[in-house]
């Protein structure tokens, strides 16, 4: 009895100050709910990224389909020597892309994921960031790699997999990069595994004096990958903890064959930001400038918040890339030249296991490859500022060609890392017995068999020492 | 056969009582172990394994079928007149056994990431045509909620097979795998059940997948009661191999059908692992009815009676060559393979379900022949192998001649450059088998 009376009078004076609170918003007549500033309403208001009218989110755009401002659109500071840079590297991607997705269908590689399409995405964004925030991938992100001077020789290295592969040594597929001088973290192929990772290195370099305020961790993610529990975990984190994490969503409508139509319902991923108490922001993927103002905007918050920030950037997978599959034998292509795009490699399939043809029309990629291409539009730009011309177009192709194939014909019959690299890296500092006798295992196998048995005996020959470090 | 167990404990390890041994011993009918290699020599690979079921009448005799499309009320009929077969890879024979699953269970619904375009496998091809994309449908990327989605579907009596694309990418689903229906049943005292869920997933190495594609996941779910894991493999004993009760034979995509469509209907949730590199390149005649090939029963491929070979999934291939192998080596590494050692009796099990996994089988057989070697692509260290050896020891103590062998991955994650190295083939398989005749 007493104890209810109790409750009773403090309900009464919490309602008075609710009612004090809200006197002086005139629009919110019944006050708030206690301990949150949502107003009492008489009205059921459902609210939903899903608009019955279907408005959207908007998304930004700086350059129109032709390299012309848009009206109103606040052009993003840049010189002639750093929009030439960003032209450079986006023009780098598919000349790497084409050589080593066709090295691919001839099985010299094991597998490749093209960014076809994607170029305006990952350098506009590479380029919005300082080199040493760090970058948390997904894997389609070689472009913001080379952005930071990664150099070709790395990268062939790394997709033969050969004893100057120092990123992965030979152990991961190709296209799973990772340089720590160019603080770039390793790629995962499982997906999404890398966002709540970087809230927890946003957190770290917010508890690093020298990096606190001053760098963030960026990273990518499809908009397939958003579908992941990881993705929601490490919104919540960045946002909560809080962490300066820059989650950018490159939105390319395909998760393999899986339109976005059937990854969400809802407005996109940048629908979800707000859900998260997080800055969002749309930009059209396929327009440099955009990417490179959006991202840098969305940069200086996150660094300056000390919190996540969200940017989805709307873009189309031109052509393909999962490992392939087994027993498929990669068609000859050998009458033409590597370097030139096959019919199914200038769009984005999803990676080289993938014919998207197989699940969307090929008209449709014909147009978005014509109307929608983030180089071309990005080449008008600075033709119409005379910061490039044809020529100097065909001199960076021929560079560009000439680089890939020399760094390509370089690694190309490079041996492998030792045998005995295998058993490396398991463990850091003392290894354990098992790994240790494991070894010796293989190697007393290798000397009784390794020079007899003849799958054994080739496939030694592959490997920097011909496992002689093993078999001696 | 090796009757009295302790006659084979007192043959000591040496080549020359090996020698009596396999004189006292009574022999199994001449085994594809044994038979003569074409000149040149003979590996076997899967292509040309001798156990894969070519025709009609060896593929509608496949050991343990049971036709599930039988009248009940009739008489049980061994008839197989009017029954047709059809070739098929392996996953046509996945697809045909979930199209049979969706045919007869109106309730089932077949659904995974890229599964309504076909499935980055072509397992589900053409099924959302056949069957509409209310039942047969793409999800959102997230392991863990297709395996939650799968559960609640299940718990509500209908029946749910669920893709994960790749078994190494199951892990965001482990907690409703093993907390969440592994327990459904135990926790709600019978009153709720997800026996209606199978999750299938490719597995195993393909020789150039790495870390990320390669894996064989299954130790991980041996310790989760309540769950059924079963990893199908292709293989058959060859007519002449078989004892006079097994009147005919059988098997491979053969094994897939039956044994999903066993998964599909089991009580219990099931895991149902595919190695992936035999999706192609294993390829049957495969009966075209309704059938069922029971889960937790081992099947024994070569009868022999002096060393027992277990393995379940691709390694089945490699053991078969390797037991050719030891049989008939291959001039430059004969040297390695003494002489007594070639006329040795293999015998091979394809474990099939390794949760509930078929101990009477195997320990019968190590019983008979007081030597187990294990091999599976996993790494050894909480591998299945672990679990078996440890269990077959003190099922087997008297009787074992040597130790239980595994012949496994290394301890290590799998690293591209390397696999040729990390996969337990045929020269590893062979090694540990004379390694083990001769301990």
């Amino acid at each position: 009895m007493f104890r209810s009376a109790l409750l009773r009078s403090q309900i009464h004076r919490q309602s008075r100050n609710y009612v004090r609170a809200t006197s002086q918003v005139a629009a919110e007549p019944y006050g708030h709910l206690p301990t949150s500033q949502s107003p009492i309403t008489p009205k059921m208001n459902f609210i939903n990224s899903v608009t019955p009218d279907g408005t959207q989110i908007p998304t930004y755009r700086v350059l129109d389909g032709v390299g012309e401002l848009l009206d109103g659109a606040e052009l993003p500071e840049i010189d002639e020597a750093f929009a030439r840079r960003i032209y450079e590297n986006m023009m780098q991607i598919p000349v790497i892309d084409n050589l080593l997705n066709n090295v691919q269908r001839q099985g010299k590689i094991s597998f490749y994921m093209t960014a076809h399409g994607e170029e305006a995405t990952v350098i506009g964004s590479a380029a919005a960031l300082a080199d040493n925030d760090e970058i948390l991938g997904q894997y389609r992100e070689m472009g913001a790699l080379l952005w930071r001077g990664y150099g070709l020789d790395d990268v062939m290295a790394q997709c033969f997999g050969n004893a100057e592969d120092a990123s992965t040594k030979g152990k991961q597929m190709p296209v799973h990069f990772n340089s720590k001088e160019h603080h770039f973290h390793a790629i995962s192929s499982p997906l999404a595994t890398q966002i709540p990772q970087a809230a927890g290195v946003g957190f770290a370099i917010k508890r690093d004096p020298a990096r606190r305020g001053k760098n963030c961790a960026a990273v990518y993610f499809g908009e397939g990958a958003a579908s992941e529990g990881d993705f929601h975990a490490g919104m919540l984190l960045a946002s909560t903890i809080p962490s300066p994490t820059l989650f950018i969503a490159r939105n390319n409508g395909f998760a393999i064959s899986t339109p976005s139509t059937e990854q969400y319902h809802g407005d996109g991923i940048a629908a979800r930001g707000p859900g998260y108490g997080m800055d969002t922001l749309r930009v059209d993927g396929n327009d440099v400038l955009a990417v490179l103002s959006g991202v840098r905007e969305a940069r200086r918050r996150c660094v300056e918040q000390g919190r996540g920030v969200l940017v989805e950037a709307m873009t189309y997978r031109y052509v393909p890339q999962l490992p392939q599959l087994p027993n498929i034998h990669p068609p000859s292509i050998s009458t033409f030249s590597l370097l030139t795009p096959t019919s199914t490699s200038s769009v984005g399939h999803h990676s080289t296991s993938d014919d998207s043809f197989a699940y969307r029309p090929r008209q449709e990629v014909e147009d978005r490859k014509r109307i929608d291409n983030p180089i071309a539009r990005f080449r008008k730009f600075l033709e119409a500022r005379k910061w490039w011309d044809d020529k100097e177009e065909d001199e960076l192709k021929d560079r560009l060609k000439g680089e890939v194939m020399r760094a390509f014909k370089r690694h190309e019959t490079m041996q492998r890392h030792e045998v005995r690299e295998m058993f490396e890296g398991v463990y850091r500092g003392e290894e354990p017995w098992n790994i240790r006798e494991q070894r010796e295992e293989l190697k007393a196998l290798l000397q009784k068999y390794g020079k007899d048995w003849e799958p054994w005996r080739s496939e030694l020959k592959k490997h920097k020492g011909e496992g002689k470090e093993l078999m001696q | 056969m090796f009757a009295p167990s302790s006659l084979a404990r007192l043959s000591r390890r040496s080549v020359a009582t090996f020698k009596a041994k396999l004189q006292s011993a009574r022999r199994w009918e001449s085994t594809a172990g044994t038979e003569a290699p074409p000149a040149g020599g003979h590996s076997p690979s899967i292509a040309t394994s001798s156990f894969l079921r070519q025709t009609r009448d060896n593929s509608l005799r496949t050991p343990d079928i049971r036709w599930a499309d039988e009248d009940h009320a009739g008489p049980p009929s061994n008839a197989l007149a009017g029954r047709e077969t059809r070739k098929m890879n392996l996953y046509q024979a996945v697809r045909d056994a979930m199209s049979i699953a969706l045919t007869k269970d109106d309730s089932a619904v077949v659904f995974g990431e890229d599964v309504a375009f076909g499935g980055v496998f072509r397992c589900t091809m053409g099924l959302a045509e056949e069957f509409g994309r209310e039942r047969v449908f793409n999800t959102p990327l997230t392991e863990q909620g297709i395996a939650g989605f799968g559960i609640g579907i299940a718990s509500m009596g209908q029946t749910a097979i669920a893709e994960i694309q790749f078994a190494d990418y199951i892990y965001p689903a482990f907690d409703q795998l093993v907390n969440e229906a592994a327990k459904f049943n135990f926790r709600s005292g019978g009153n709720f059940d997800v026996g209606g869920l199978t999750i299938r997933c490719p597995s195993m190495s393909v020789g150039h997948g790495a870390l990320y594609h390669s894996q064989s996941p299954e130790g991980f779910f041996m310790g989760a009661a309540g769950l059924k894991a079963s990893l199908v493999a292709h293989f058959d004993v060859p007519p002449h191999t078989l004892t006079p009760t097994q009147i005919v034979i059988p098997r491979s995509p053969i094994q897939a059908k039956g044994l999903l469509l066993s998964a599909i209907r089991d009580p219990n949730p099931v895991i149902f692992m595919e190695p992936k590199i035999l999706y192609r390149s294993s390829v049957e005649q495969v009966p075209i009815d309704d059938y069922e090939i029971p889960l937790g029963r081992a099947e024994t491929l070569i009868h022999g009676s002096d060393l027992t070979v277990l393995t379940w999934g691709t390694p089945v291939y490699s053991c078969e060559t390797a037991i050719h192998m030891l049989a008939n080596p291959p001039e430059t590494i004969a040297r390695h393979v003494p002489e007594p050692f070639r006329k040795a009796k293999i015998e091979l099990i394809d474990l099939r379900t390794i949760l509930p996994w078929d101990v009477e089988t195997v320990t019968e057989s190590v019983k008979r022949t007081g030597r187990l070697v294990i091999v599976h692509e996993a790494s050894k260290t909480g591998g299945v192998g672990s679990e078996i050896a440890a269990e077959l020891q003190k099922r087997c103590f008297l009787k074992l001649d040597a130790p239980v062998k595994r012949v496994t991955g290394w301890d290590t994650p799998v690293g591209m450059s390397y696999e040729k190295f990390y996969i337990p083939d045929s020269v590893r398989i062979l090694d540990a088998m004379v390694e083990t005749l001769s301990y």
